[in-house]
């Protein structure tokens, strides 16, 4: 196939690059998804050249294979991933790992709103900065941010962990489950229902493993707590003249 | 869902390229609007009393020629200086009379055509279509000048006409283009309308171009209007607006219209997506960044 070749690896690996210059998106997509599998020996490492902002790349991998994306990609870039590690070497658009299921997403530079939005399972780096709505809805996967987030991060989180290097902006954590959003730098406003606690040394070890995990030098000690204050979970009726 | 480019060339020598960089950027985008586009271009200015007076008739064979000797025919006593460039169903008439005459003039022509376009500096086109026919029709890729804002339409809250297509003008060279939908913009075209402001269109982009351009006329600059349009629109925005000499991009506070920003020693380019943006010359090592919510970039000519 025109754009696929085999770059010289070790004895015993194999590795694929897929050129979107000379592929279609649709064509690298299938790749991954079909052909992947019934490679031999195989392919442990697969790099994509020229993705050019496109989106829906590396959508839905169910493989354990490594995917390296020399460029900037457009939405919902490595959305839905099962096991497979990818990295993005530059920015990302919005949606970035989206339900992301299991394996590592990781970005390079920044990433764009939405990123890991309503994530399950696996770890979500994100070297540079996320804008808003980061983790929006996270539902059990971890987001490590090198950089700062944008105004409503964390909304609605229910399960998982937001670790947050630089600054959050307004609105961080509105309406909170039990997800934990960990924040190095400045919290430019608390959503609601979102509050700041204590930071304990368990919490410690959980944003140093996270850290580690990510590959970010960063000192663990230097974070603050937000959790949800949990008054939102049950009806209210003395708030009742506040609807309808 | 719509799309919006605009690129400023900053280096003077290199404004004959700014069609040849912008018009893939617009081609692009139009997946994000396929029902019509328009792109306003700022070049070399005429000289004063001169303006450019772009108009538009649906009619792709229409008779420019005839209009202009009626022209001649009606301002026997200006018309000395009158030209006319025409390319299928637009044209640019250079005039020295008065708009509010030539506005005038206009309506009672007949067919009618419209109006896109006031000013020394601006030229507008804009119709219903793809907008990468519209690029080849009206040959954006030739279109030289210091800068140019775009849009690619998909209608969400009023009809899909050439005049509901953006940019919008207002006033003289003054255009902006719009992402987003506005939810108070019958109220504030009561509230303009009192004043004397006057609409063509039951568009809600064109409420925000004739707010901002009337609170230029009351005396703000663009960035003390636009801090007033914070206050006053209601609704989701990214907008991009072009003067003579600045190209100037704000988001709304809940910023969910995409924008994104690439500037290098040689322009500055937006758009709502990075993938129409992959194609200029030294994108690789372009300054990237999403602009912030409510706040103001403004790039100088």
């Amino acid at each position: 196939m025109e754009g696929l070749s085999r770059p010289d690896t070790p004895v015993g690996q194999s590795a694929v690059s897929l050129d979107l210059a000379k592929m279609s998106l649709r064509q690298v997509n299938a790749w991954l998804h079909h052909d992947l599998a019934s490679q031999s020996p195989p392919v442990r490492r697969v790099e994509i050249l020229n993705p050019a902002g496109m989106h829906n790349l590396a959508v839905g991998l169910d493989a354990d294979v490594e995917v390296v994306i020399r460029g900037h990609v457009g939405y919902y870039a490595a959305g839905m991933n099962k096991r497979a590690r990818v990295t993005i070497d530059g920015n990302a658009g919005r949606g970035l790992a989206e339900n992301i299921m299991s394996g590592v997403v990781r970005v390079k530079g920044s990433a764009s709103d939405s990123a890991a939005a309503s994530g399950r399972g696996g770890l979500v780096v994100i070297e540079g900065d996320a804008a808003s709505r980061c983790a929006i809805s996270l539902k059990g996967c971890d987001v490590v941010v090198g950089g700062s987030v944008g105004h409503v991060s964390g909304f609605m989180a229910q399960r998982g962990r937001l670790v947050i290097c630089g600054d959050a902006g307004a609105g961080l954590g509105d309406s909170l489950y039990e997800s934990v959003i960990y924040v190095r730098g400045r919290i430019h406003g608390l959503g609601a229902d979102a509050r700041e606690e204590p930071f304990t040394p368990a919490d410690r070890e959980v944003v140093a493993s996270l850290l580690s995990a990510a590959g970010i030098d960063c000192d663990a000690s230097e974070f603050k707590r937000v959790a949800s204050g949990r008054t939102l979970y049950h009806w209210n009726a003395a708030h009742s003249s506040h609807y309808g | 869902m719509c799309g919006i480019v605009g690129l400023l060339v900053k280096k003077r020598e290199q404004r004959a390229s700014l069609g040849q960089l912008a018009q893939p950027m617009f081609t692009c985008m139009g997946e994000r609007g396929p029902d019509s586009g328009g792109l306003a271009v700022f070049g070399p200015p005429v000289a004063a009393p001169l303006r450019r007076f772009n108009l538009f008739v649906p009619d792709r064979h229409f008779d420019w020629q005839a209009l202009l000797t009626s022209f001649r025919r009606a301002f026997a006593d200006r018309a000395g200086d009158t030209r006319i460039t025409a390319l299928e169903n637009h044209a640019i008439l250079l005039s020295v009379v008065d708009p509010s005459k030539v506005r005038g003039w206009l309506t009672e022509c007949d067919p009618s055509p419209k109006l896109l376009s006031v000013g020394r500096f601006i030229d507008v086109y804009k119709d219903v279509g793809r907008p990468g026919e519209i690029a080849r029709r009206y040959h954006f890729d030739e279109l030289s000048g210091s800068h140019c804002v775009g849009h690619t339409r998909m209608a969400t809250e009023s009809d899909v006409t050439p005049a509901h297509a953006h940019p919008y003008t207002a006033g003289e060279d003054f255009c902006l283009v719009h992402n987003g939908s506005l939810s108070n913009h019958h109220r504030l075209r009561r509230t303009l309308e009192r004043r004397g402001v006057r609409f063509e269109t039951d568009n809600d982009t064109e409420a925000a171009c004739r707010f901002l351009e009337w609170r230029l006329t009351q005396g703000d600059s663009l960035e003390q209007a636009l801090e007033q349009g914070f206050r006053v629109l209601d609704g989701f925005y990214t907008l991009l607006m072009a003067t003579p000499d600045r190209l100037t991009l704000v988001r709304d506070a809940f910023a969910c219209k995409p924008a994104v920003v690439a500037e290098t020693d040689a322009y500055v380019a937006v758009s709502s997506e990075f993938r129409s943006l992959a194609h200029l010359p030294g994108i690789a090592d372009a300054n990237i960044f999403e602009p912030k919510p409510e706040e103001i970039y403004s790039w100088k000519v």
